[in-house]
């Protein structure tokens, strides 16, 4: 039953995807290759999220309690 | 927000309209939605061009290859890449009377609606909440039925001559003192066709040297009948009293363009209800205006007489003014008296003038002898002259289903315009995707509705019209409302953000200011 649930919803989200970006009146070629795109380019942001974003992270860190913590930021 | 205008005593009731703006996060997606279209129209149009895929499309000819491009504008990019993916909403074959019930031929497409082959199947008892049946006189049995068919087997069907020369029965003359008497002018003149009508009538009117002053979202038949007739056109903002003072008094201060001499004529050009916005006009305003700068006022009452007012008589009498401030009365028998045609009232020297000057008067044919008598016999039921209540109930049952349904949608949360009392009821989608799949959806379901997108609405509005009619029951309302409340959560429709407290029992007075809770 819950299994049920879960496949209605997530077919429910899917629906949503396809009115908001107008997919839903492609015809199947062109709906996959919409899909094939825009799955494309959401896999290299969370790739690109994944290699990058923790080390903005850090430096953005350091500078910021450089400057609060007012100790000469060492070099080592 | 709904704010009630009580205007320096202009106005005996509330006047409550409301048109909620677009949520920003809507807007943004919608644009990306037809972006995405845009994009694949393109490459659509590039392999269509490069031979990939078959063309289906109008195109020119081989030899016209060279000429100007007849097929490059928006229009019909338009026309081509996304109104032909959703082509099956609009055109639906109907096989019987357009009631509150109708029966609807099914049609399958096997091209992605390029062209659609039936199936055979009737799909039967569609609730039908797009016609534009006000009143209810859209039947194949009744009174007006059987007086129709009386005058048909009297008259014939044809009548095979304009009304100048063979074409003016005695039915089209009782008919116009009909009219007369109802509208409460001098006279009035009935012609085949309402599109016509405007378009015909208003060249008649005013000419080069004379300035119309036209609302912004005025019908194509007054749009054209204002470019026909040659005068200088200026449009005022919908429905706002100030942008159409200014206008007047820019006219009158600074007069023609060049030459500044004073304008022949003003002729102010409003429409009773706006169908696509559901707004009815400031009419108490413009009469006001209309006499304090010494202009001419034309009102085209399409979609109003019959469907407002106590007595049905239309905007005029929802307001309680005088017909004889309004100079030219127009409107249709098409939407509230189940006919055809239209017709002007007004003093007896301006229509004996379009008797003669109009040419729709000249040169198009009169009206049919049983569409005459359906008008007739409708009319007189509304007016009450059959000795019957039924116009009166009919009139009363129609603003009944008015507040109801209006009031039901926006308790649901779905984004509705125009005024309280007007039967036409807006109901936003914008998003191209889902102008479709309402359509669809609803017609599952069972219920006919009316889509409209671009060009008949501005491109990111697009919407669904529900047309109240008196034969809708409750229990087909309440289906209807059930319906719809499943489909817009399923396609996720309300966008309102105006959350209206549901009405208690206590009546709307000076103290009952804020209805809404935000």
């Amino acid at each position: 039953m819950d299994v049920k649930q879960v496949k209605d919803y997530l077919y429910w989200l899917y629906y949503q995807y396809l009115l908001i970006t107008c997919s839903y009146v492609l015809e199947p070629w062109e709906q996959s290759m919409f899909h094939t795109i825009t799955v494309t380019v959401f896999a290299m942001v969370l790739y690109t999220a994944y290699v990058f974003v923790p080390i903005h992270l850090r430096l953005a860190f350091q500078f910021f309690s450089q400057i609060f913590g007012g100790q000469p930021g060492s070099t080592v | 927000i709904n704010h009630i205008v009580h205007n320096g005593g202009l106005y005996k009731r509330p006047f409550n309209e409301a048109f909620e703006e677009t949520p920003m996060l809507v807007a943004v997606l919608t644009y990306v939605g037809y972006g995405v279209l845009t994009l694949f129209g393109y490459l659509r149009d590039f392999m269509r061009q490069w031979k990939i895929e078959k063309c289906q499309n109008a195109t020119e000819r081989e030899e016209q290859k060279d000429f100007v491009p007849l097929y490059q504008d928006f229009e019909n990019f338009y026309n081509r890449n996304l109104y032909m993916r959703i082509r099956d909403s609009w055109n639906r074959p109907i096989c019987s009377v357009p009631g509150a019930k109708v029966d609807m031929m099914e049609r399958v497409s096997h091209d992605y609606n390029w062209t659609f082959t039936y199936t055979g199947r009737v799909i039967k008892d569609i609730i039908n909440m797009g016609s534009y049946n006000y009143l209810g006189f859209a039947q194949k049995s009744g009174t007006c039925q059987e007086a129709a068919a009386k005058v048909l087997s009297q008259y014939g069907a044809g009548v095979c001559s304009t009304r100048q020369e063979m074409g003016n029965l005695d039915k089209h003359e009782e008919l116009e003192k009909l009219v007369a008497r109802f509208l409460g002018v001098e006279s009035a003149m009935a012609y085949g066709m309402g599109f016509a009508t405007n378009s015909m009538n208003i060249p008649a009117l005013v000419g080069k040297g004379c300035l119309i002053l036209s609302d912004e979202l005025n019908h194509a038949s007054l749009v054209l009948g204002a470019r026909l007739s040659g005068a200088t056109i200026r449009i005022f903002k919908h429905n706002n009293m100030q942008s159409l003072e200014k206008l007047l008094k820019d006219a009158i201060v600074h007069g023609q363009p060049r030459t500044r001499r004073p304008w022949k004529k003003i002729l102010i050009l409003v429409e009773g209800i706006y169908s696509m916005e559901g707004s009815i006009v400031r009419l108490p305003e413009v009469i006001a205006l209309k006499k304090k700068y010494k202009s001419y006022l034309y009102l085209d009452e399409a979609h109003s007489i019959g469907a407002l007012g106590p007595n049905g008589r239309g905007v005029v009498d929802y307001f309680g003014l005088n017909p004889e401030d309004v100079d030219v009365m127009m409107g249709t028998f098409t939407k509230s008296f189940g006919a055809a045609g239209g017709y002007i009232g007004g003093k007896k020297e301006l229509i004996d003038y379009l008797r003669t000057y109009s040419h729709s008067a000249v040169y198009a044919t009169s009206l049919s002898p049983p569409v005459v008598e359906q008008i007739i016999t409708s009319m007189k039921c509304i007016m009450g002259e059959d000795g019957t209540t039924v116009g009166k109930a009919r009139v009363q049952q129609l603003a009944e289903n008015t507040r109801y349904f209006r009031r039901r949608l926006k308790e649901m949360g779905f984004i509705i315009y125009g005024n309280e009392d007007s039967p036409v009821v807006p109901l936003m989608l914008y998003m191209p995707a889902k102008i479709g799949a309402f359509g669809r959806e609803m017609l599952k379901r069972n219920i006919g509705v009316v889509v409209v997108g671009f060009p008949a609405t501005p491109i990111i509005e697009s919407r669904a019209r529900f047309c109240l009619s008196a034969a809708h029951t409750k229990e087909m309302l309440d289906t209807a409302l059930k319906e719809i409340n499943e489909v817009g959560d399923l396609l996720q429709l309300k966008y309102s953000r105006h959350r209206l407290v549901p009405l208690l029992d206590r009546p709307f007075d000076e103290t009952t200011y804020e209805e809404t809770e935000d």
